[in-house]
């Protein structure tokens, strides 16, 4: 007989767990088998266990001074609390949107000062606590849908800021729909160990110094999305910002691998991160729509250092200097749109088909030369064709940009009624190999009708679909 | 040649395979209910259903229509002999200048073929990509409720009701 002990060794900053396999001595191996799970057993139950903090009685607006709430709400839109705290025609911070989850659906909480259904109660420590680790006031541990992984990074300066902001809001007695979790995972004390892993507190002073670090790393939890996650859902720091998932949408690369046919600069990003578009990169849609509709009011400083961290971490020249010339002519005011036909349409050998769709269903927009951020994206500057896999292209040719409600922004009409799987694979086939240098995608067949078939699902939410944070914190 | 198969017909025509259907339709078939509103997908005047779904005539070239199963709005009913959704824009008397009216059936006819009990919701979001300018969205509203019931009761009865149905 052959037993082996195999110990799980944790690299927690590579969020990695490694293996090591021994054969120790029968005896040996029972005894301490025996011991191991008695220690394991009261190790983990003294870990998991978190006190509940006392309730409180709702604090006043008049216990915060005006300037604390007014830079809450500022960092609660960078936070973009609203974003996952809102049902699609909910009211602000009462949560109830459904995040899906590999491992199940988990509902977002109320987090308006409502006594009973929301946070009303909690007390500011309890409010930092569940900021930094993870816990809520009653001390049940919460899944990382709630991105404390990140936030845990946040100042106590900051998190009384938003405390005071939230607490201010207009409370709502709306309850949150119980979660829908594969088994064993609806038992929280779980996450203690899934935190023992892959959670390392914060703050890190050293990043305090660095604004626009502090902020995408923390607060605006960049990585949540634009990092990839381990089997377990734990963010990989080895790869981290080299492209993730976001609600069905591929979230691309925001380091040195992003896949942006024109380099980003800071100058770049900032436009695009405070308008929610840049001529020569495209338009925020998908789960990034939200965040730009918050990120268009805030302190400009604060959008600013954001986007210089990110360039720095795209590693290009952010100096005027260094920065490459368009590789599409951007319209400016002016230029007057092309009517695009069939002859403006590059022909590929092989890709006739793809071709022939795109030249008759896409180039009216697509080649019309008409400025962003109302003209369609020339695709040869565009990041979807170049990125590693279709996905985002996917969505946007089935369901179209949908229009947002009482607000100017970029629309397209869906063609799922239109164009079958076959004549999408055909376009996309011909989209990357007419407009991009990359060699073909591999499975795009499979990958059409699964999100055809709405096997993954993809929120193609314009940004009214989340009532916004008031910009006036006093109203 | 192109072959489309509309309100039930058979067509072979002689256009090019990139045209869009809504020119199909008005210029060589004489089918002129859908409207040239933008020519981008962007109004929902040129709405007509293609196996069952709304789709915009304007951006969907005929190469990709061949084999589908095109409906106008000619082929729900005539002057004489009104369908359902037809009897009941009239009987609200939901058009003012009418030229977003077609597009707006024609989506609410493939609203109501997959729901045929919709809420004011589903009718509002439905018909969120078809624009009207003068502003008869609650009549239109109203009359896509009134085409719903018409259609309840005319699927209740093996001979549709004729006449007024106040």
């Amino acid at each position: 007989m052959l037993f082996f002990a195999v110990g799980l060794r944790l690299d927690r900053r590579r969020n990695m767990l490694r293996a090591e396999v021994t054969v120790p001595r029968l005896k040996t191996l029972l005894l301490g088998a025996a011991g191991a799970i008695v220690l394991a057993g009261a190790g983990f139950a003294a870990l998991a266990w978190k006190p509940a903090l006392d309730p409180v009685t709702p604090p006043t607006r008049e216990s915060f001074p005006p300037e604390l709430i007014r830079r809450g709400a500022e960092l609660a839109a960078i936070g973009d609390c609203n974003t996952c705290h809102t049902a699609p025609g909910g009211k602000v911070f009462a949560g109830g949107l459904a995040l899906p989850t590999p491992f199940g659906t988990v509902y977002s909480t109320n987090i308006t000062p409502d006594p009973e259904a929301g946070i009303g109660r909690w007390s500011e420590a309890a409010f930092q606590r569940a900021m930094r680790e993870g816990v809520d006031r009653e001390g049940s541990h919460l899944y990382p849908a709630f991105p404390y992984d990140h936030f845990t990074l946040v100042t106590e300066a900051d998190n009384r800021a938003i405390y005071a902001y939230l607490m201010t809001r207009e409370p709502v007695r709306a309850e949150t729909p119980a979660n829908e979790l594969v088994f064993p995972l609806g038992f929280r004390p779980l996450l203690a160990g899934w935190k023992l892993l892959f959670l390392e507190e914060g703050p890190r002073p050293e990043l305090e110094a660095d604004h626009g670090a502090y902020l995408a790393e923390g607060l605006g939890h960049c990585g949540a999305c634009h990092s990839p996650r381990n089997a377990l859902g734990a963010v990989q720091h080895d790869h981290a910002l080299s492209g993730g998932e976001a609600e069905g949408w591929y979230a691309y690369a925001v380091n040195q691998s992003s896949p942006a046919p024109q380099p980003w600069t800071e100058e770049s990003l900032f436009h695009y991160l405070r308008h929610g578009w840049e001529a020569s990169h495209g338009i925020a849609r998908g789960p990034m729509a939200p965040v730009v509709a918050n990120l268009a009011w805030v302190p400009e400083e604060d959008v600013r250092a954001i986007a210089g961290y990110v360039a720095r971490k795209m590693g290009h020249g952010v100096t005027p200097a260094t920065v490459p010339a368009p590789i599409i002519p951007v319209p400016g005011p002016g230029t007057s749109p092309t009517m695009a036909d069939s002859q403006a349409v590059p022909p590929v050998p092989g890709q006739d088909a793809g071709r022939a769709v795109y030249a008759s269903a896409c180039a009216s927009c697509h080649e019309a030369g008409r400025p962003l951020p109302f003209g369609g994206m020339h695709l040869k500057g565009s990041t979807a064709p170049h990125g590693p896999n279709p996905r985002n292209l996917i969505n946007v040719v089935l369901d179209g940009l949908p229009a947002a409600e009482g607000e100017r922004a970029p629309i397209m009409p869906g063609f799922r009624a239109v164009l079958t799987d076959q004549q999408i694979v055909e376009l996309l086939g011909y989209i990357r190999a007419a407009f991009t240098d990359q060699q073909p995608w591999t499975g795009v067949e499979a990958l059409v009708r699964e999100v055809r078939r709405g096997h993954t699902t993809s929120a193609s939410r314009p940004t009214d679909a989340v009532q916004s944070a008031p910009a006036d914190p006093t109203q | 040649m192109v072959n489309l198969k509309v309100n039930g017909q058979q067509h072979s025509l002689d256009i090019d395979p990139e045209t869009p259907l809504l020119y199909a339709l008005r210029d060589e078939l004489g089918l002129n209910a859908a409207k040239y509103g933008c020519g981008l997908g962007q109004c929902g005047s040129c709405t007509v259903v293609v196996d069952g779904e709304a789709v915009f005539s304007c951006v969907s070239p005929v190469l990709l229509l061949e084999g589908r199963e095109i409906t106008t709005l000619e082929g729900l009913g005539t002057a004489d002999a009104p369908g359902a959704l037809q009897r009941a824009f009239i009987e609200e008397q939901a058009a003012q200048c009418g030229y977003c009216i077609p597009g707006m059936m024609m989506r609410a006819q493939a609203l109501l073929r997959a729901n045929p009990n919709p809420t004011d919701d589903e009718i509002r979001s439905s018909l969120q990509t078809n624009l009207c300018r003068c502003g008869t969205h609650m009549r239109i509203l109203k009359a896509v409720r009134r085409a719903a019931g018409l259609m309840q009761r005319a699927d209740a009865s093996p001979t549709p009701a004729t006449g007024a149905v106040r």
